[in-house]
């Protein structure tokens, strides 16, 4: 029996990206307020999520042809690669740097290797939750 | 504050113990997720509920950082741990057809 | 700065998640994760004689100064721990390639491998109680999915008790830690010390130090064994190994560092604990070991022994006991991988998992039955083998400190340890060869080499008792002396 869900699907379409948003938001945020790679990858992860129960897992996974175990491990790979990195500069390991440079457009802007690290975990929660809730619902 | 926050602990234990001792794995399952939390609160009273600002020095009366980031690790942990025992508790469901504890004890012979 | 001592746990994680690229290429995957294991071995070596000639070594990460960051300790100890665990997992590694189905590699099983290898070497480095208990947990995930590798019927059973065993325990543990850091208010463990010894240990002080026996206990295996001989008699053999060599052995070396580094001033109450607790473990372990005629369960419950042997040391706590622990410990690492591989082995062989059900295997298979044979004796406490010194030691610390009751379950202990392994050695090594040589699984190379390295670490290890000595003294006496610690920690750099 095919489900009447026109209303959930076509808010969805839209919900979809004030999600993404959102995400975006708190990740960013995380610097120096609530949020962070983790709280951000977790709502990017209920966009997706939430994609996986409105529209089937095929026709997602052929619009979205990700590996999401590769997802996690690239993410780990930042986030170690981040603490690894301080080494070639002969710091103590998981050593972070920051500095502030002028950016066209945006002014004099904060870069740090945090971000880097916090990017790392968003993509790992991001990739764990999507193969977690996959590996659970494939057969039917 | 901190009185109802432990009492508070307390309650989430309780129900944690309850759903731990049910027969249901994915109640038990819930049960240990529960008992993290429970043990989250803890350590936040334990480190004094109080309204300050951020720990930078110089900057009025800050308040521990350090229990945040205990907390936010082992909610990390916790995330994890639930996810692979949901998983490894759908496995065994589908190869033992059962969720029931009391199926799972193996035969006697073995 | 030492970023060296990171590296035991930081290269098998990044080694490990590059594994997960690597997905179709096995062969590039045992050669990495096995260089891998090479490399820890290396560094430990570098590092064990660094330490002899500097002293204690430590790492801030990012340059947080203890006690307000998070640090990695590397003292005789702990590398020595580091340096066994590297070559037992090497072998086990070796023993994986030529058992382990295809399907299973594909499934970044060597990648699994060493996220537990990267937790039980961060359990044995970090200096931080909470890091302890993060790495704790690293080990732990990894060995919930290698449990269930496989995937047969008992197999998930025994994983699912497994997992929430563990899971409640280290509930217990972070409770533990929550209590500590309200009372203390410091997580480094040389900061807890010395806060310790300033306010005297309080009764308070000496609760939270049971309910962190409690965690530690569960985990090692002292007298909290319920779950264990089941969890431990399920995996596929080079899981089974890795797990019975190292997975109890951090909760040891856990209850080591707490109760020489932090709780030591109230040792009629805890260490009298512990001295109960090891010796309810050695009968316990005892009766479950001449119990059964499973294999893998005899195996398991020899763990069980092994583990309140070497408690023994830490409850009576003279300098002669801790420094025979520290001998045994090391000598059970290897032995009890040795113990179920060979065990492995048997099964695979035969088919069979009853000891009765095999019988006259050394027909065909002369190396492998004097291999056990080789195993019986060392963890009997033969001399010249591996677990006589320790033996001798922890008996003489016992008889100084005057705990004859200890002294006498441990060396029942040996003699029932002795007798089930004896009895599996004849009942299916010796006697009518009941399979035919075309019927049975041929012995694969890898099996053999494997547990040959191990065999001749045993052997080394009894051998080189003499050279190996001036380590372990130095890491009895750290532990003996929570000051020398204290002063590497927290002393300027």
């Amino acid at each position: 029996m095919k489900i009447n869900n026109v209303i959930l699907r076509t808010v969805t379409k839209l919900v979809f990206f004030i999600i993404l948003t959102l995400a975006v938001y708190l990740f960013f945020a995380g610097h120096n307020s609530p949020g962070g790679g983790f709280s951000g990858g977790l709502v990017l992860a209920s966009a997706l999520v939430l994609l996986f129960i409105v529209f089937d897992i095929e026709t997602i996974q052929k619009g979205l042809p990700i590996d999401f175990k590769l997802v996690a491990a690239f993410g780990a790979l930042l986030s170690v690669g981040t603490g690894f990195g301080a080494l070639v500069f002969g710091e103590n390991f998981l050593t972070q740097a920051f500095d502030y440079f002028n950016i066209p457009f945006f002014g004099k802007t904060e870069l740090t290797t945090v971000t880097i690290f916090e990017g790392g975990v968003a993509l790992v929660v991001v990739g764990v939750v999507v193969t977690i809730l996959l590996s659970i619902s494939e057969d039917e | 504050m901190e009185t109802l926050v432990t009492i508070l602990a307390g309650v989430l234990v309780t129900v944690a113990t309850y759903l731990l001792l049910s027969k249901s794995l994915i109640r038990v399952i819930i049960g240990t997720a529960i008992l993290t939390h429970a043990g989250h609160l803890l350590i936040m009273t334990l480190a004094k509920l109080k309204t300050g600002t951020v720990p930078i020095v110089g900057e009025g009366n800050p308040v521990d950082p350090l229990p945040q980031a205990l907390i936010l690790t082992s909610i990390v942990i916790g995330f994890a741990v639930t996810a692979v025992s949901l998983v490894l508790a759908y496995r065994t469901y589908q190869e033992l057809g059962t969720d029931k504890l009391d199926k799972l004890r193996g035969d006697p012979d073995e | 700065m030492n970023n060296i001592i990171v590296m035991p746990m930081m290269l098998p994680v990044l080694i490990g998640i590059i594994l997960f690229f690597l997905r179709p290429y096995i062969k590039a995957q045992r050669v990495l994760s096995l260089l891998t294991l090479l490399a820890n071995i290396g560094i430990s070596v570098y590092v064990l004689q660094q330490i002899q000639q500097n002293g204690i070594m430590r790492l801030d990460f990012g340059g947080w100064e203890p006690p307000f960051g998070i640090l990695f300790v590397a003292d005789s100890f702990s590398i020595l721990l580091v340096l066994t665990a590297s070559i037992v997992a090497a072998a086990c590694l070796i023993y994986s390639f030529s058992s382990v189905e295809p399907s299973f590699e594909k499934n970044f099983y060597y990648s699994f491998v060493l996220f537990l290898i990267a937790g039980v070497n961060g359990s044995f480095l970090t200096g931080d109680i909470f890091n302890l208990y993060v790495c704790f947990e690293i080990m732990l995930l990894a060995s919930y999915v290698l449990i269930a590798f496989g995937g047969r019927k008992g197999q998930l059973r025994e994983s699912i008790k497994y997992v929430i065993i563990n899971v409640v325990s280290s509930w217990i543990f972070l409770v533990a830690i929550a209590y500590l850091y309200g009372v203390i208010g410091t997580l480094n463990m040389a900061h807890i010390s010395e806060r310790i010894a300033e306010v005297g240990q309080t009764p308070t002080l000496t609760v939270i130090s049971v309910v962190l026996l409690t965690v530690f206990g569960l985990k090692a295996g002292l007298f909290l064994y319920f779950w264990l001989p089941g969890s431990y008699s399920t995996p596929i053999t080079p899981v089974a190994a890795l797990f019975g060599a190292l997975l109890t052995k951090v909760g040891i070396y856990a209850m080591f560092r707490v109760f020489t580094l932090m709780f030591y001033h109230e040792q009629q109450i805890t260490h009298t604990l512990i001295g109960i607790m090891a010796a309810l473990t050695l009968i316990g372990g005892s009766i479950g070991a001449v119990a059964y005629k499973d294999l893998r369960l005899v195996a398991s419950y020899n763990v069980v022994i092994a583990v309140g042997f070497i408690l023994v040391g830490l409850a009576v706590a003279t300098p002669a006991a801790i420094e025979g622990s520290i001998y045994y410990l090391i000598h059970d690492i290897i032995i009890k991988a040795l113990l179920f591989l060979l065990v492995g082995i048997m099964i695979a062989v035969s088919g069979q998992t009853k000891m009765d059900d095999i019988s006259g295997l050394i027909k065909n298979h002369p190396l492998l039955g004097w291999l056990f044979f080789l195993t019986t004796l060392s963890l009997a406490g033969i001399p010249p083998l591996s677990g006589f010194i320790g033996k001798v030691l922890i008996g003489e610390g016992a008889v100084g400190a005057g705990a004859y009751v200890l002294l006498a379950l441990a060396f029942i202990s040996s003699i029932f340890v002795l007798y089930s392994l004896m009895r599996i050695f004849l009942t299916s090594f010796w006697g009518e060869t009941i399979i035919s040589q075309d019927e049975e699984v041929p012995v694969r190379k890898g099996w053999l080499v494997s547990t040959c390295i191990l065999a001749v670490g045993t052997i080394a290890l009894g051998l080189g008792a003499e050279p190996m000595a001036i380590y372990i003294q130095d890491a009895a006496e750290t532990l003996l002396n929570p000051q020398i610690y204290i002063d590497a920690v927290l002393g300027s750099n």
